[in-house]
């Protein structure tokens, strides 16, 4: 089988609808792992999913049939609460059969409640301890640079995340070292574990902050699907200092009842997951 | 005869350019101590392979982390408090879980950094990395022994602890990893008997080597017969030499420079107390923070002497009933 690598694809209305109907479906598997699970992330699941179904449907280079290939890119998790659509992202490219999100943090499973690289093929990065991804990132790029190698790493990093102030070395030195082979993606939905960001640890002025720390910031919908497609290929373009797109999205995105409790500062489902009855009525307003 | 005195950092340092030869995908990261640690060595033949992150202790971990897990073996160097403390989640998360080949090397362990004080001394370096699983710890007894370690550490896969010391440190072996004439077979888990002895067994990691040494004449003038064995991996534990100690004098004693709680005494604590409990004494610092001074004196003050291993064997060998 050949590797998956269709980033040349152009970005027309078909891709577009097609990369939509991926998120829904890594929207619903996400709703239902974590009520299967009785325990996982949903919110912060839910607003990352556009961003995965581009990445992994259109921008990263992999081989399902070979998750140790060489040649392929790297995508680190570094909001690794957000597993359930990494998972469900991993499970329609092909590195596991779907059945297995259903055993998600059950005993036995390849699938643990945060990306485990030694039992899940495909994950790259082992994390779950906010802060840590970037820097692995950044050391995956080097190593690329060293061997001349073009396989490039994404970062997808949480808002609540940005407090840890490794991330913060992190962005310092990929610019210091002027890594252009990465691209770290801000999933900005305004909201964490205890609160909204705001109100927790305002992360404002945050293109300042990026700015200043020597990065190409672009600010996306991180629900607009052509605007994440344009920004991956745009940060791409971007030689002599790393990029980081600023993704902003909603948290619990695609099902209105769990928008709504979040944009009310009531953070329950961040890591609470739905009750059945409330995972029925969420899978219908998600396909409403 | 005066005693030879070397550094151990130089001795990594120079062993880290000769590896650097030797195998492109060798990297090193330092968190601004290069000068100290002797990565400075690497960083001026391989100035490409070489990443000084700042004084940024986590990135650093989690940096060479990710250089491991495209195939690079990433060997992480600063002082051994900063290493270990600021980085531990990291090299916990990042290294350990996932057994990447990211060699953590930290100079300046225990309490013989001297001068700079409390702040800067890492007592419980041992105990907190032995706690890890997938992780390796050694622990040097000078510079010749660290040059035959850098070498094994670098081709055993897997994450590993180093734990050097800052001062000129007592030379215990001659060039070559040579003992009494004896060429020596540095080997990840097998410790080294450099005395057998009939009376008692003294179990000694780093800088406390050559102290157990010096302790040996002292009992032997005293007609007590001790036998000394470096441990210079404290995990995996040589517990076959435990346990042939234990039943051929039936008295050990353990030094280190490190906190008594957790380290060499504990892991040897360990496997007798499940084998057999014959008695034990642990020579080492007594769960406190040491200060500011000369290390020779610090290691006297804080019971890290041959005269201190001295008292130690009289005490374990009263228990145990000459």
């Amino acid at each position: 089988m050949t590797p998956f690598d269709q980033k040349t694809a152009p970005h027309d209305e078909r891709l577009i609808k097609k990369l939509s109907e991926i998120a829904l479906t890594i929207r619903r598997n996400s709703l239902i792992m974590t009520t299967k699970a009785a325990s996982g992330h949903p919110g912060g699941s839910l607003s990352c999913a556009d961003i995965l179904a581009a990445i992994y449907f259109h921008q990263l280079r992999y081989d399902p049939e070979n998750p140790n290939w060489e040649g392929r890119d790297r995508f680190i998790l570094s909001k690794g609460h957000a597993a359930p659509a990494f998972y469900a992202a991993l499970a329609i490219a092909g590195f596991f059969p779907t059945e297995e999100l259903w055993k998600l943090r059950k005993l036995g499973s390849m699938l643990q409640g945060h990306p485990d690289m030694r039992k899940t093929p495909g994950v790259d990065a082992s994390t779950g301890t906010l802060g840590q991804g970037l820097s692995i990132g950044v050391g995956m790029a080097l190593a690329f640079r060293l061997d001349g190698k073009d396989n490039r790493v994404y970062v997808l990093l949480g808002d609540g995340e940005l407090d840890e102030g490794q991330v913060w070395e992190a962005a310092m030195s990929a610019a210091h070292y002027k890594i252009d082979n990465l691209t770290a993606i801000v999933d900005y939905n305004r909201q964490q574990l205890s609160g909204c960001t705001e109100k927790i640890m305002n992360l404002e002025p945050i293109v300042d902050k990026w700015k200043a720390f020597g990065w190409h910031v672009i600010q996306i919908d991180g629900h607009d699907m052509k605007q994440i497609l344009d920004a991956l290929d745009e940060a791409e373009k971007i030689k002599g200092k790393p990029t980081v797109i600023l993704a902003y999205t909603i948290k619990g995105k695609g099902v209105p009842m769990l928008e709504k409790l979040f944009l009310a500062g009531d953070c329950k489902y961040h890591g609470t997951p739905l009750t059945e009855t409330e995972l029925a009525r969420a899978l219908e307003e998600l396909y409403g | 005869m005066a005693e030879k005195l070397a550094l151990m950092r130089d001795a990594y340092g120079e062993t880290l350019v000769e590896l650097g030869r030797r195998n492109n995908n060798i990297v090193v990261l330092d968190a601004d101590l290069s000068p100290s640690t002797k990565t400075s060595l690497f960083a001026k033949e391989f100035p490409e392979r070489f990443f000084d992150v700042g004084v940024a202790e986590a990135n650093m971990i989690s940096i060479a982390a990710g250089l491991a897990s495209v195939g690079k073996i990433a060997f992480a160097s600063t002082f051994a408090v900063f290493g270990v403390e600021k980085g531990l989640n990291q090299f916990k998360q990042s290294v350990a879980y996932p057994n990447l080949n990211v060699k953590l090397v930290t100079t300046h362990g225990g309490i013989s950094v001297g001068e700079d004080g409390s702040s800067h001394f890492c007592i419980e370096d041992l105990a907190v990395m032995r706690s890890l699983p997938n992780v390796t710890v050694i622990v040097p007894a000078d510079a010749v022994e660290t040059r035959v370690a850098t070498r094994a550490i670098a081709e055993h896969f897997g994450p590993v602890f180093m734990r050097l010391s800052r001062p000129k440190t007592p030379l215990v072996y001659d060039d070559g990893y040579r003992f009494m004439g004896k060429e020596l077979k540095f080997e990840i888990g097998k410790s080294i008997t450099l005395r057998e002895g009939r009376d008692v067994t003294i179990l000694a990691t780093g800088l406390m080597v050559a102290e157990s040494l010096l302790a040996v004449q002292e009992l032997a003038k005293e007609g007590i017969d001790a036998g000394v064995i470096n441990f210079h991996t404290i995990k995996p534990i040589d517990r076959e030499a435990i346990l042939r100690a234990a039943t051929s004098t039936g008295a050990l004693v353990t030094a280190e420079e490190h906190n008594v709680i957790g380290g060499l005494g504990g892991a040897v604590a360990e496997v007798l107390v499940e084998e057999n409990p014959v008695p034990m004494v642990r020579v080492g610092i007594q769960d406190t923070y040491a200060e500011s001074g000369p290390w020779r004196e610090l290691f006297a003050k804080y019971g890290l002497t041959s005269s201190d291993i001295v008292k130690a064997v009289k005490k374990v060998l009263k228990r145990r009933g000459r």
